[in-house]
């Protein structure tokens, strides 16, 4: 019974990896300064509204669309990235051709250009007198200043973390088991669906989740392109700047706590898809 | 069904795998790929199964003409090293995975599936294990899995590369017993591709030795074994003692020494002497054909064997020998050695 009563007064088992006071110590010291005390001021700050004034700033409509086309393209983004990023991971990873490295390097220019810088060359490409943009004007679609604008932006800045989470488990995947899958009659779709993608599928929920939560914070690219028309093309942190620009920073948090829980709801939803398919791998 | 492989060669840049590679393999045989690494065996196999094309040459399956079909369109069972196994499927549907991929009038119902794959389970006896996943089983377990995998889809031929590698030599034994019986229960053609000399011996019946993309051998396991047809064959496939000699006007000399052992034929010049170990015996210095001095003296489990410092035209060579433990012997004493089963080849081949 006293070993129940004070379970923390056992003697500390032996580990030949010591260190782990030291180091939980300095990581939650480190994430309280960098991510956890910000966030509470976000709280504190709301909470100089009254629950009436803060539901009747998020339900604006103004507010509510933005909200919208952050998650909404995000989301849309991510998903275009997941396909378009595996088919990016497949042809580095399978082929060789001429200049792999620097198409493999190529994927990694949305991480380093500041946003600023692409957002205005993407919209100096696609604007109607742009390359691309009087390519398409004749055909009656608009990429810049409207919400398409935004997913062209956020496809961009989010395909990185997708070619970067995918690759590596693809590398590793064992050649072998697409040979079993051949030499047991399966053509090369069937091996794709049911042995590469069961495979990779986890790492691949991961880069979405990673590109999705990348699209719904990302301002710099996409205000350039955006046009930000409040009610068509003006995204939440977009909105939020405004806020403060306009001296009304409780206005600004409320906005901004409900894209911090929308956004944990979201993630912490795809983390459990992600936890699901990895059970399915392994299975313990 | 049987296979005919007639003058295969595979490149891979400037290292040749396979070099005008011949084979006939009887229908419903278990034959053996016996080589050391490098020496094609793998190669062949894969390209048996469609895994590799080879640069020239031609493969057919029962006369039929096998390297205009796909892997997939073969119906061949293989077997890898490290299983290959499926490691998002239960046991039971990587057995299945077969018959699931199956399209069109060749499509099984699900019960048929399940009849299928419980048989198979319990052909290999590990039908308890159905609902695990691959990471939950020890590998003699998991290589069973991949060989009912490999059988499910109802396969002309079987093969399997070097199936038991990567299991501990206790598990290994038992489960090429078991390979052999299951052959017998179910005689599909099967090759097996192998750098273990024993399990060759063990399970085939026939063994193909190979060695830098030639075959060297091809023939029962009791025939290879007592009579190698090269020098690579004999070291390869057992334990060698290799004695110096030279082939004079069909008689066999060292250092000037007629040693009163038959030539068997060989021509002349330089020659080397194979005897397996428990096949050279020891006699009094005197009046054996060979003569030198105990360097040391060695004992493992009931064996006892003896490195022997023996001159020879290019100085000295060690040659290791068996000795009755029932034999007193000291290091440093002058012993005889008689090889009473021997095999002569020349030294420059």
């Amino acid at each position: 019974m006293s070993n129940l009563a004070f379970p923390f007064a056992r003697r500390r088992p032996r580990s030949v990896i010591p260190g782990f006071g030291l180091t939980l110590g300095l990581t939650l010291t480190w994430l309280s300064l960098i991510v956890l005390l910000p966030m509470a001021g976000l709280f504190i700050k709301t909470s100089e509204l009254t629950f009436s004034r803060f539901l009747s700033i998020v339900t604006a409509e103004r507010t509510v669309h933005a909200l919208q086309v952050s998650f909404g393209l995000s989301l849309a983004a991510a998903v275009v990235n997941a396909v378009l990023g595996l088919v990016v991971v497949w042809v580095l990873v399978r082929y060789d051709f001429p200049f792999r490295r620097v198409v493999d390097a190529l994927v990694d220019i949305p991480f380093a250009l500041p946003t600023a810088v692409a957002g205005i060359a993407l919209t100096a490409i696609y604007a109607e007198n742009g390359w691309v943009g009087s390519l398409l004007a004749p055909l009656g679609i608009q990429v810049a200043f409207t919400p398409l604008g935004i997913l062209v932006a956020l496809v961009f800045i989010g395909l990185p973390f997708v070619v970067r989470t995918v690759q590596p488990v693809l590398t590793d995947l064992d050649q072998e088991l697409e040979e079993a899958s051949a030499s047991l009659g399966a053509s090369r779709w069937q091996t794709i669906r049911r042995v590469v993608l069961p495979a990779i599928g986890p790492s691949l929920v991961t880069g979405f989740a990673l590109a999705f939560a990348r699209g719904v914070g990302e301002y710099g690219s996409v205000i350039f392109i955006a046009g930000n028309l409040p009610g068509v093309s003006e995204i939440a942190p977009l909105l939020i700047v405004i806020r403060l620009e306009e001296f009304r920073y409780a206005d600004a948090t409320a906005i901004a706590v409900v894209m911090l829980l929308a956004s944990f709801v979201l993630l912490a939803a795809i983390n459990g898809l992600q936890r699901w398919s990895e059970r399915r791998g392994r299975a313990s | 069904m049987s296979i005919d492989i007639v003058g295969v060669t595979k490149r891979f840049k400037s290292f040749t795998a396979l070099d005008n590679v011949s084979l006939h393999i009887n229908s419903g045989e278990l034959v053996a790929l016996l080589g050391p690494s490098g020496s094609g065996k793998t190669t062949l196999l894969r390209i048996i199964a469609g895994l590799d094309w080879p640069d020239s040459g031609e493969v057919h399956f029962d006369g039929e003409d096998a390297l205009s079909r796909s892997v997939r369109e073969r119906n061949v069972g293989f077997v890898f090293q490290h299983y290959a196994l499926f490691r998002h499927l239960s046991v039971f549907e990587n057995v299945a995975f077969g018959l699931r991929v199956r399209r069109g009038p060749a499509k099984l119902p699900e019960a048929a599936i399940r009849e299928r794959v419980n048989e198979l389970l319990s052909l290999v006896q590990i039908d308890w294990l159905a609902d695990r996943y691959p990471a939950q089983l020890s590998g003699g377990q998991r290589q069973r899995v991949a060989l009912a995998r490999a059988l499910a889809i109802s396969p002309r031929v079987l093969l399997l590369d070097e199936p038991f590698g990567a299991l501990d030599a206790k598990v290994r034994k038992e489960l090429r017993r078991w390979l052999r019986h299951l052959h017998e229960e179910m005689p599909v053609t099967s090759v097996l591709v192998t750098h273990d000399q024993e399990e060759a011996l063990e399970v085939s019946d026939r063994i193909v030795v190979m060695g830098r993309g030639h075959i060297e051998q091809v023939g029962a396991p009791e025939d290879v074994y007592r009579n190698p047809a090269t020098a690579f064959v004999h070291d390869f496939i057992g334990e060698t003692v290799r004695l110096p000699g030279e082939v004079r006007g069909g008689a066999l000399y060292l250092k000037g020494q007629r040693l009163g052992l038959d030539a068997q034929g060989v021509g002349d010049g330089p020659a080397q002497i194979l005897a397996r170990p428990h096949e050279v015996e020891l006699a009094p210095p005197e009046g054996a054909p060979f003569a030198g001095r105990v360097l040391a003296l060695r004992s493992f489990g009931p064996n006892r064997r003896v490195d022997v410092e023996i001159a020879s035209d290019a100085g000295t060579t060690v040659v290791e020998a068996a000795v009755p433990t029932d034999r007193e012997i000291a290091v440093g004493a002058q012993v005889g050695l008689l090889p009473h089963r021997y095999r002569v080849f020349s030294a420059t081949a």
